[in-house]
C-alpha cells in the first residue's frame, strides 16, 4: 500500500511540474478483497489494488482537478497540465479561498495530537482468500443445518487517504475495514444481518448467520396485513438507512442553495425532544479520516439537541459566504467545521460521522416488542428515495424479515410493505430507543444509531411476498 | 498491451487455470458543471489497469492491479488463481461456460466529433449560456447544468484465443431549474433528470439536444408548479412520457430479467426476481402490444448498452424479452446460459472498469414503438380522463421487482382529449405485470427515444453501469395515482 513517504515524493515531483499559484494533491486507494457467496457456494471472489493522485491547481480564483492512477513523471506532468488547462479557462471565482496552511487546517488544535483512535488493524489487513473461504464455509454450514440457502459477502480492505498542498499542509490517514453481510433464504421468507468494523475480530459471522437463519424460519408463511399507520420497531440498520436521507441537508451550501429541508428551520423544534444527533469523527465506533477534502480538521459538533436543529456543517468557502448572507443570524454558528468535499464541487459539505446520543432510558429490542400492543418489527429497508424534498417524505420497502408484533410478542412474518413517510414526522414520533450501535445498511452510510420504536409510521401498500 | 495480457494468461495457465481472460482498460473522463452562474466543478480523470479472471478447480478467481510491469502482471495472475482455489473450497459443482467461438476484432463507437477535441472554454460557455436562460426566469432559485464525456479503450484476450480491441465513447448533458417558495421545492429538468440524456456518441449528441432552446420553458415550468394544484389521488388512466417510461422499463423489466438475480446470485444486495425459470414462455408479462428487446447491436441505436463485444468476448446480440406480451427471454452470460437451456450466452457481461468483475448488466432494454402512426398529441386527444406525467423525480421498487412507485416532476390532467391543467407532485404505483398488462397504446417511431441511464448500481462491490432504454409515450389504464402523498 502507498506510504506517506512515497506520497510526499509524488507530491514534490508533481509540484515541480506546475506553474500554478497553488497546488494540492489528494491521495486515495488501497487493497480491497471481497468473497461473495450465493446458493451455498462462493460464486465471485475478487481482489484489487489501486491508488490515485488527484491534482488541484489554482490560479487567482480559478481552480480545477485532474486525476490519474499512474505515478511516473510523464503521467504526473500530464495530470498537472490537464488540471491547469481546466483551471485557466475559467472566470475567477471571488469565493475561492487560498488553500489552508497547517495552522488553519488544525483549527487551533495541536496539529500533532491524535484525535481519533487508530483505525488500522494488521489482522484485518492480513485477511486472505483462504481465511474468508473458511468463514463462508461455516456460514454455509449454518444454512444447511436449517435447510436454508445463504447469500452474502465477506470483505476486507486497507486504505489510505492523504492530502498535501503547496502551503505546507500534509495529512495522512490509514484504515482497515472488514465487513460481513448474510442473507438466509427459504421458499417464502428471508432474514438478514450485516456488520462491519476496522477490526476483523469485532465481527462474529457465525452469530450473524444464526440470527439471519432464525429470522428466516420465523418469517415463513408470511401473512398479508393491510397497509396503514402502524407502530414500527426499526432495527438499527433500518433506522440508519432511512434517517441517512436527511444528512445531505445539514450543509451550509444546501441552505444557501435553498435545497435543504432545514431552510428557514434552523433553531426550531423540528423533532421530538428525545432526539439528539452529533457528528463526531472521534467517536470510538466511527470510521474515516479526521480531515476533510481540503485537509481541515473535522470538528465534533451537535447538529440536533433535544429535537432542535442547532447547526449545519461548513466547508471553508461556504462559511465565508454564509457570513455575508442575509440569513446569517438565523442559521446557528457559522464556521469552517472540516466537512467539505474535495474542491471544486457543487455540493459543499455534509456530516458523515453521525452519532445518535444515547436516550435517557434505553430499551432493548425485546423491551420495545414487549411494550407494543400491535405493531411491525422491521429488519431492513430497501430502495429508499426522496419523494418530497422539503417535507422530507421518503419512500421505500421493508425487506428480509418483517414481522407482526401483537400483545408484546412477535407473532408471525408478514408480507413486505411500501412506506411513504416524512422524516420530520417520524423523528417526532419516536417512543423508545436502544443504546446506539455502529450499524450499516445499503441505502445510507454507516452510523452509530439506535433501534427505534415509532408510532404512526405510514405504510401505503403491500407487495406480493 | 497484447504482450502484457499474454504474460497474465501464461502465468494463469501455468498455475492451473482451465480458463483465463485478461482485460486491460484505459479510461478517460471529463466532468463539467455550473451552478448559479459559476463553474461548479471542472475535472478530468484517467485510469489504467488490468484484471485477470480465471477458472481453477472449477471455481472463479479475479484479481486486478494498476501495476502493468511484467512482475506486477504475473503477480496479479497468480493471485487470481490462488483466489479461485480458495473459492473451490466452497463449491458444489464446477462452473460450466457456454461455448463461444474465439474472435480477433476491432470495434469503435461510431462518432462524428471526439468530445475531448472540443475546448473546455466552449463547453463552459454553453453551460453558462443555459444557466443564464434558466436564471433569467423570476422565481428560479437554483440552476445546475452538467456536461460529461467518457472514453474507454479495452484490450480483451482469453486463453481460448479471443483478441478484441474495443473503444467506446459516451456523452451526457442536462440541467435542472429549482424553485423554492413557501414550504415547497419544485424542479424541472431537461432533457431528463439526474444528469440529462446520455448516449454512446461523440460531441454531436450535445448539438442534437437543443439544450439552450428549451431552457426558458423548463425554468418557467419549475416556477409555475408552485401555482399548480396537487395531483389528485385515485385510479386514473396515465400517459408516461418516453423518459419516465424508459426508467419504468429499467426497473420493472430490465432488472427482473437479469438471470443472475433470478438464480439467487444477487440475493444479498440487489435482490432476486419474480421471474422464476418456470415463467419463461408461459407468463403474460404485458398486453399484446408489449414487445421488448435486449439489443446491444449498433443498429438498435447509440445506447449506453451498445457495444461490439461484451466483457467476456461475446458479440453484441439481440434477445427478444417480451414478444406480443409473452415473456420470452432473460439476460444471460456464458456461465448462466445453460440454466435456461441455451447453448450460447446472450452477451450481457460487463464491468464498470478494469478493476471490477464483469457481471450480467442490461444492454439496451427497449419497448418497441407502436406500428400505427400515433403522436403524443394524438394519444392525449384520444384520452377521456387521465394524467400525463413527465420526467422522473423519484423511483423505488421491491427486491423481487413486483411493487413499484414512481414520482414525476410535472403532470397534466387530461379531460376529453385536452390538457386542462398542470398538476404538481404526480406519482403512480402498481404491480409490475398488472401494470404492463394495462398498456393499451404506444406512440410510433417518431416519438421513440433511446434514453441513457448512466447510474445503474448492482453487485458487491457495487458497480455503476450505463444502460439504454428506448421508449415512446404510452398509455396505461386504471393505474393507482397519488399514494406517495397519501397520509403523509
Amino acid at each position: 500500500m502507498l506510504t506517506r513517504e512515497q506520497a510526499a515524493d509524488i507530491f514534490d515531483r508533481t509540484k515541480k511540474f506546475s506553474s500554478a499559484d497553488e497546488v494540492e494533491v489528494l491521495f486515495s486507494g488501497g487493497r480491497f478483497a471481497l468473497t461473495r457467496f450465493a446458493n451455498n457456494i462462493i460464486h465471485q471472489n475478487v481482489e484489487d489494488e489501486n491508488h490515485v493522485v488527484s491534482v488541484r491547481t489554482a490560479f487567482g480564483g480559478r481552480t480545477a482537478r485532474a486525476t490519474t492512477n499512474k505515478f511516473d513523471d510523464e503521467s504526473l506532468r500530464r495530470v498537472v497540465e490537464s488540471s491547469e488547462a481546466l483551471a485557466q479557462v475559467q472566470h475567477p471565482d471571488p469565493d475561492l479561498l487560498p488553500m489552508p496552511d497547517t495552522r488553519e487546517a488544525a483549527g487551533g488544535a495541536d496539529v500533532n495530537s491524535t484525535q481519533a483512535p487508530s483505525r488500522y488493524f494488521a489482522q484485518t489487513a492480513a485477511s486472505t482468500p483462504q481465511l474468508r473461504a473458511d468463514a463462508v464455509k461455516k456460514i454455509v454450514e449454518v444454512a444447511k443445518k436449517h435447510r436454508l440457502t445463504t447469500a452474502g459477502i465477506y470483505s476486507s480492505a486497507e486504505s489510505v487517504e492523504g492530502i498535501f498542498n503547496s502551503r505546507g499542509l500534509s495529512n495522512w490517514h490509514t484504515q482497515t475495514l472488514a465487513e460481513v453481510s448474510i442473507t438466509m433464504l427459504a421458499g417464502d421468507s428471508s432474514g438478514w444481518q450485516k456488520s462491519n468494523s476496522p477490526d476483523v475480530n469485532n465481527l462474529d459471522p457465525l452469530r450473524m448467520a444464526e440470527i439471519a437463519a432464525q429470522k428466516t424460519l420465523d418469517s415463513a408463511r408470511p401473512a398479508e396485513i393491510p397497509a396503514g399507520k402502524y407502530t414500527v420497531i426499526l432495527e438499527p440498520s433500518a433506522a440508519l438507512d432511512i434517517v441517512g436521507f436527511m444528512f445531505w441537508d445539514y450543509s451550509g451550501m444546501a441552505i444557501l442553495d435553498q435545497r435543504s429541508f432545514l431552510t428557514g428551520r434552523i433553531g426550531s423544534q423540528l423533532f421530538g425532544d428525545n432526539i439528539t444527533i452529533w457528528d463526531d469523527v472521534t467517536h470510538p465506533l466511527q470510521t474515516g479520516s479526521p480531515f476533510d477534502g481540503e485537509g481541515m480538521r473535522r470538528l465534533s459538533l451537535p447538529l440536533v439537541e433535544n429535537g432542535i436543529v442547532k447547526r449545519v456543517v461548513y466547508a471553508r468557502a461556504t462559511a465565508e459566504r454564509m457570513k455575508r448572507c442575509e440569513q446569517k443570524d438565523q442559521v446557528g454558528p457559522i464556521e469552517a467545521t472540516g466537512h467539505g468535499f474535495a474542491l471544486p464541487n457543487e455540493m459543499g459539505e455534509m456530516p458523515v460521522n453521525i452519532v445518535f446520543a444515547a436516550p435517557q432510558n434505553p430499551q432493548t429490542l425485546e423491551q420495545m416488542i414487549a411494550s407494543t400492543e400491535r405493531g411491525v418489527l422491521v429488519t431492513r429497508l430497501w430502495y429508499i428515495r426522496e419523494v418530497d424534498p422539503y417535507e422530507k417524505i421518503v419512500t421505500g420497502m421493508t425487506r428480509d424479515g418483517t414481522f407482526l408484533v401483537e400483545d408484546g410478542k412477535v407473532k408471525q412474518g408478514i408480507r413486505n410493505f411500501r412506506f411513504n413517510e416524512s422524516l420530520i414526522h417520524m423523528l417526532s414520533n419516536v417512543e423508545a430507543m436502544s443504546v446506539p450501535l455502529r450499524s450499516c445498511g445499503e441505502e445510507s452510510f454507516d452510523m452509530v444509531v439506535p433501534a427505534m420504536k415509532i408510532r404512526d409510521f405510514n405504510f401505503t401498500e403491500v407487495t406480493k411476498f | 498491451m497484447k504482450q502484457i495480457a499474454s504474460w497474465a494468461l501464461n502465468v494463469a495457465t501455468l498455475r492451473g487455470a482451465t480458463y483465463a481472460d485478461a482485460r486491460i482498460v484505459s479510461q478517460r473522463s471529463r466532468a463539467l458543471t455550473t451552478k448559479n452562474g459559476k463553474v461548479g466543478s471542472a475535472s478530468d480523470s484517467e485510469s489504467v489497469g488490468m484484471s485477470v479472471r480465471v477458472l481453477a478447480d472449477g471455481a472463479w478467481g479475479f484479481a486486478a492491479s494498476e501495476d502493468l510491469s511484467r512482475s506486477g502482471v504475473e503477480t496479479t495472475a497468480a493471485r487470481a488463481v490462488e483466489i479461485a482455489l480458495a473459492s473451490a473450497r466452497v463449491k458444489e459443482q464446477d462452473v460450466r461456460l457456454a461455448p463461444e467461438k474465439p474472435v480477433t476484432a476491432e470495434w469503435t463507437t461510431p462518432h462524428v466529433i471526439d468530445p475531448f477535441s472540443i475546448s473546455v472554454q466552449q463547453n463552459i460557455a454553453l453551460l453558462l449560456n443555459i444557466d443564464s436562460e434558466l436564471r433569467g426566469v423570476e422565481g428560479v432559485t437554483l440552476a445546475e447544468t452538467n456536461l460529461n464525456f467518457n472514453r474507454e479503450e479495452q484490450w480483451f484476450l482469453s486463453s481460448e484465443g479471443s483478441d478484441i480491441h474495443q473503444t467506446k465513447y459516451s456523452a451526457g448533458a442536462g440541467y435542472t431549474a429549482y424553485a423554492f417558495a413557501g414550504n415547497e421545492i419544485q424542479k424541472r429538468s431537461y432533457p431528463n433528470s439526474y444528469g440529462g440524456q446520455w448516449q454512446n456518441k461523440g460531441y454531436e449528441l450535445i448539438d442534437e439536444l437543443k439544450l439552450v432552446e428549451n431552457a426558458r420553458r423548463i425554468a418557467e415550468e419549475a416556477v409555475a408548479l408552485h401555482h399548480a394544484d396537487q395531483c389528485p389521488e385515485g385510479t386514473f388512466d396515465i400517459i408516461l412520457d418516453s423518459s419516465q417510461l424508459g426508467l419504468q422499463i429499467h426497473e420493472s423489466v430490465g432488472h427482473p430479467i437479469e438471470l443472475d438475480r433470478v438464480l439467487g446470485m444477487e440475493a444479498n444486495f440487489a435482490g432476486t426476481s419474480f421471474l422464476t425459470l418456470d415463467k419463461l414462455r408461459t407468463l403474460r408479462y404485458g398486453s399484446d402490444m408489449v414487445n421488448v428487446v435486449a439489443d446491444a447491436r449498433q443498429e438498435h441505436g447509440p445506447g449506453l448498452g451498445t457495444f461490439g463485444f461484451d466483457d467476456e468476448g461475446v458479440p453484441a446480440r439481440c434477445t427478444p424479452i417480451i414478444t406480443n406480451g409473452l415473456f420470452t427471454g432473460y439476460l444471460s452470460s456464458r456461465e448462466t446460459a445453460h440454466t435456461i437451456g441455451e447453448n450460447r450466452s446472450g452477451g450481457t457481461l460487463r464491468a464498470e472498469g478494469w478493476n471490477r468483475l464483469p457481471m450480467i448488466r442490461m444492454t439496451n432494454i427497449s419497448l418497441l414503438p407502436g406500428e400505427k402512426p400515433l403522436s403524443l398529441e394524438q394519444l392525449v386527444a384520444s384520452t377521456d380522463h387521465g394524467i400525463l406525467m413527465q420526467t422522473n423525480r423519484s423511483w423505488s421498487i421491491d427486491d423481487r421487482r413486483y411493487n413499484f412507485q414512481f414520482g414525476c416532476e410535472i403532470g397534466w390532467e387530461i379531460k376529453h382529449g385536452k390538457r386542462v391543467r398542470m398538476v404538481k407532485n404526480p406519482s403512480y404505483s402498481g404491480i409490475t405485470t398488472e401494470f404492463w398488462n394495462s398498456l393499451d397504446a404506444i406512440c410510433s417511431r417518431e416519438e421513440w427515444t433511446l434514453w441513457g441511464t448512466p447510474n445503474c448500481g448492482k453487485g458487491q462491490p457495487q458497480q455503476v453501469m450505463g444502460t439504454g432504454h428506448g421508449a415512446a409515450p404510452s398509455r396505461f389504464r386504471g393505474i393507482k395515482v397519488g399514494s406517495a402523498y397519501k397520509g403523509s
